[in-house]
């Protein structure tokens, strides 16, 4: 392989017989060199790949931009290069087992992906209205914790995207209280496993009520200054204002959802639209705005996060006035047979639990073994469940053969449907705006390609 | 770059859209002719035999001659409670009078779990999409992608493609869900009613294999251009190899004794 050449360099277009479209190869330096480059060999437009591997694409993005000079002509979106088949390896552990793999979809948004799938379940199963109160208050809180954590590295990543490096340590500076909650409750900081169908694998520990109360007022103060770095600031709008333009129009044909679609006016929220874990009972608002741009998009991320963390405050409340109680089905053919505690590896042992099944009860011994190995049977049948992910509308398919595994798990995911919109917000931008109108779309890979 | 991915939509079977779509509408009239007034046959997914474990080994147990047959949900009668009626109603009343006519549109509608599920004749997929969109009283504006399930059981009808719409105006939702057979699985587009369909369209050919005839570029989205097979039909292995641990050999995944 012949050395590198030092500087920026752009090949002569060819001719590529079998699309019989000129392609060129760039590489090296600043886009602006490239471009004098290409330009001084005498043909103007060009084809980028930017990504799979690019800082500013969000994770293994690939995205395939055509140019003529600075401004982009078309641009195509590449996916797959994080497929892991999650879907598939679900068809072949238990229902419960199910959890561990679908958390590991959007890495940013595990506790959505975890309640959209436990919801399936239980509804399949017909137990939804047996799950105890106290369980579902418990999901609402880590989801809206949660969706606090994945709007701040929206946030965060966009801003160094830009260059701004400061929002982005702020912002994952004001993300780890909301990890340090979650290690404290589910044991891990992602790739939870935490919320199970039935319940939650186990109630919160002593104390974190206080740890959220406490940590609240820090996320606010963190999510202030977030505030005065951007929405002021002229250089960061400078870059977000009227730069990725969706119309409602778009956003509805493309099945756009989430912050991109409130952008442009319309309140459209599931936890609104139809309800799930009682969100019909908190007292929260769904922010819009009508400028259908990268910069409202930030406005609204940074105003859901307060809204979540008004709904922490009720579950907060709710969860100290109820007191403790069952965090799962009493049907014991569903819950998990042990309360496990928490070790130093996230989850421990149930030293009370092992002493019972080993030395008193043989019936005891053979239940745990028969739920843990072989499962619990869900009725025959394929339900829906939508729960409102911080990206948009995260829809899960499940599908039953009546046997103790998922037949068929899909889950539509807001990031995979979204990034559709990458051409239209692009094309006839500028290269530069590529990168704002992606990260305001803020896709998750992992999500994506599941 | 996207010229390549296009070109590479396995070419064989584009040209015999052409030639099948015919016979494929033929094919799918002739079993809607209506039954007389009687149930409909329950779609059986899976037969299963024994209890569970492996075959090969003597039977212990006494359940090993037990033959079950796995039915899905069969078609309900009406009424199907809260706005699923009128919603059907509607439905059938623009079909008969614009298009191909309730009966011949629809196989069977199915409520279960509160859920309304349609099933459309694949031929008639996009008119009955289009007027779940356009009419006021329905205007399913907002499509939730498609999902595909292979029932290689069901014998005739193995590849269903599933589309969730939304009616944000109504604040409702249902299901539509096409069979086809696996010897000819085409389904004509939803692109054009739903462009939000064409990567979700994508996505359920390039794991199912199901066609859908007049996509704009219907190429493997996940998994690479050249990939064999398509990798969620159930006669497509998960693979994986044995794990080592502490002395025993775990066998991967899918070799593993199941509980049917």
């Amino acid at each position: 392989m012949a050395a590198p050449q030092a500087g920026p360099r752009a090949t002569r277009g060819f001719r590529d017989d079998t699309t019989g479209a000129r392609t060129f190869e760039a590489s090296g330096g600043d886009w602006s060199d490239i471009a004098e480059e290409a330009a001084r060999l005498g043909e103007e437009r060009i084809v980028v790949n930017m990504g799979p591997q690019h800082p500013s694409t969000h994770g293994v993005l690939r995205l395939m931009l055509e140019i003529d000079g600075e401004t982009v002509t078309e641009a195509r979106a590449g996916i797959g290069y994080l497929h892991t088949g999650i879907e598939k390896n679900m068809e072949f552990r238990t229902w419960t087992q199910g959890v561990t793999f679908c958390t590991r979809m959007d890495y940013l948004a595990p506790l959505f992906q975890e309640t959209a799938y436990c919801l399936g379940v239980e509804k399949l199963l017909g137990i939804t209205d047996d799950v105890p109160e106290r369980a579902t208050v418990i999901r609402v809180l880590m989801m809206e914790l949660n969706r606090v954590s994945s709007h701040l590295v929206a946030l965060a990543t966009g801003g160094n995207e830009l260059g701004a490096t400061t929002i982005m340590i702020l912002g994952f500076t004001a993300r780890e209280e909301i990890l340090k909650i979650f290690e404290l409750i589910t044991g891990l900081r992602m790739n939870h496993a935490y919320v199970r169908p039935g319940g939650v694998a186990q109630d919160i520990p002593p104390g974190a009520l206080d740890t959220i109360r406490e940590a609240l007022p820090l996320i606010k103060h963190y999510l202030r200054q977030l505030e005065d770095l951007m929405l002021a600031n002229p250089i960061f709008k400078g870059r977000l204002v009227d730069v990725g333009h969706l119309s409602l129009a778009a956003c509805m044909a493309l099945g756009i959802t989430g912050p991109v679609l409130r952008s442009t006016g319309l309140p459209y929220d599931v936890r609104k639209a139809t309800p799930y874990c009682g969100y019909e009972t908190y007292d929260f608002d769904v922010p819009t705005s009508t400028d259908a741009d990268s910069f409202s998009r930030v406005i609204l991320r940074i105003e859901e996060c307060y809204q979540s963390m008004r709904i922490v405050e009720q579950c907060v409340e709710r969860l100290q006035a109820m007191g403790p109680g069952p965090v799962m089905v009493a049907d014991k053919k569903v819950a998990w047979p042990a309360q496990l505690a928490i070790g130093s590896d996230g989850m421990g042992n149930s030293l009370d639990h092992i002493r019972e099944i080993m030395g008193t009860s043989m019936e005891a011994l053979i239940h745990h073994f028969k739920l843990v190995t072989e499962g619990f049977r869900v009725p025959v049948g394929q339900v829906y469940q939508s729960v409102e992910a911080p990206r948009g509308e995260l829809l899960v398919h499940l599908v039953s053969d009546g046997g103790t595994r998922p037949y068929r798990a899909h889950f539509r995911d807001p990031s995979f449907n979204n990034l559709q919109a990458v051409s239209m917000m692009c094309e006839g931008g500028q290269v530069a705006d590529v990168v704002v109108a992606v990260a305001s779309l803020d896709p998750v890979l992992g999500g994506v390609d599941r | 770059m996207s010229e390549d991915k296009r070109v590479d939509a396995s070419p064989v079977e584009k040209d015999s859209v052409t030639n099948t779509s015919t016979e494929l509408a033929q094919q799918q009239q002739a079993p809607q002719a209506p039954e007389p007034a009687g149930r409909q046959p329950l779609d059986v997914i899976d037969v299963r035999t024994g209890m569970f474990g492996p075959a090969d080994s003597g039977d212990t147990s006494g359940y090993g001659g037990l033959v079950r047959e796995i039915t899905m949900p069969g078609p309900s009668e009406r009424p199907y409670g809260g706005w699923f009626d009128e919603a059907v109603d509607v439905l059938a009343e623009v079909l008969d009078e614009q298009g191909p006519g309730f009966a011949s549109a629809i196989e069977k509608v199915v409520v279960d779990r509160d859920e309304l599920t349609i099933y459309v004749v694949a031929a008639h997929l996009v008119q009955v999409t289009r007027v779940l969109r356009d009419d006021q009283d329905l205007r399913f504006e907002l499509s939730m992608g498609v999902s595909g399930v292979h029932y290689p059981h069901e014998t005739g009808r193995e590849l269903h493609a599933v589309y969730h719409l939304v009616s944000v105006t109504h604040s409702r939702r249902l299901r539509l869900e096409v069979a086809v057979p696996d010897a000819d699985p085409h389904i004509p587009s939803t692109v054009s009613v739903y462009p939000t369909n064409d990567w979700h369209e994508r996505e359920t050919w390039d794991f199912f294999g199901i066609v859908f005839d007049g996509h704009p570029a219907l190429a493997r989205i996940e998994m690479p251009d050249d990939w064999p097979g398509h990798p969620q039909r159930k006669d497509y292995p998960l693979g994986g190899i044995p794990v080592e641990y502490k002395g025993a050999t775990v066998p991967p995944p899918d070799q593993r004794r199941a509980y049917n």
